[in-house]
């Protein structure tokens, strides 16, 4: 590639972004970063706390006993309860997202809806789960 | 004129029978999830603020082995092909986007190797 080509390259028009100042914010898109974010989250740290937990009770009591007094230290507390709220979030909108993979609820009206019942029942559920599972920890 | 590759015809395939199973992959290991992770929050609420012995006892059992080690294999997947997807959008220098994408394949191995080693052992002590 030339200096020119490679110049021209670098200015080409870019279509904009999704997020950013060219749109404004919209509920459809703000979700959509938010399942992909909550994705790779859950992806790093819940599914090596789940091996974690799974390694250590497959070793024994002592071991099981370490692991849950690590996980009740209230940094481990602050992670598992974004976790609680990660996983029903990314479950119910990926749900969403399966829904839209049939063809359906696709109008703006119903997908804005869908992303509605999805916040409210994943924040409403992660609420709940921490308050019950909160006491035992 | 027929502009198509005669061993497309031979193999007796269209032209969307392959290409498409990363997506295919991504959608069915969410489908398989959906009763998993119902499954998963089920055996966390059962076993929470039990003693060892039930927690151990609840994972020695036939039915709940296969589910934690089908719950571990789909969500494995599931996080391998989300995470390429992921890597092939945002990063786009070499070679740090193929160093990503092999420790992402990494990760997945690792994590399924060694969560279903703790399943059997779990299985096996029953």
């Amino acid at each position: 590639m030339t200096e020119e080509t490679r110049k021209q390259r670098l200015e080409r028009p870019l279509s904009p972004y999704m997020i950013g100042s060219y749109y404004k914010p919209q509920l459809s898109s703000m979700l959509s970063i938010a399942h992909r974010a909550s994705g790779v989250f859950l992806s790093i740290f819940g599914a090596t706390l789940m091996v974690y937990w799974l390694v250590a009770l497959s070793q024994g009591p002592v071991a099981y006993h370490e692991a849950l007094m690590l996980l009740s230290a209230w940094p481990a507390k602050v992670l598992l309860g974004l976790l609680c709220f990660a996983i029903y979030y990314h479950s119910l909108n990926g749900i969403r997202h399966l829904i839209w993979d049939t063809g359906r609820m696709l109008e703006i009206k119903q997908a804005n809806l869908a992303a509605i019942i999805v916040l409210i029942a994943s924040s409403t559920a992660a609420i709940v789960t921490v308050l019950i599972v909160g006491g035992w920890l | 004129m027929n502009m198509r590759n005669p061993l497309a015809n031979a193999r007796g395939h269209g032209s969307a029978k392959s290409g498409t199973e990363h997506w295919w992959g991504q959608r069915v290991s969410a489908l398989l999830m959906i009763p998993l992770i119902i499954w998963m929050l089920y055996t966390i609420i059962a076993i929470i603020g039990q003693p060892y012995q039930v927690v151990q006892v609840y994972f020695s059992q036939w039915i709940n082995s296969v589910l934690a080690i089908a719950l571990v294999l789909a969500m494995f997947r599931h996080i391998q092909l989300g995470l390429q997807v992921v890597i092939e959008d945002y990063v786009h220098s070499q070679p740090l986007e193929t160093i990503l994408q092999l420790l992402v394949k990494l990760f997945a191995l690792a994590g399924t190797i060694t969560a279903l080693l703790a399943i059997i052992r779990l299985a096996l002590q029953g």
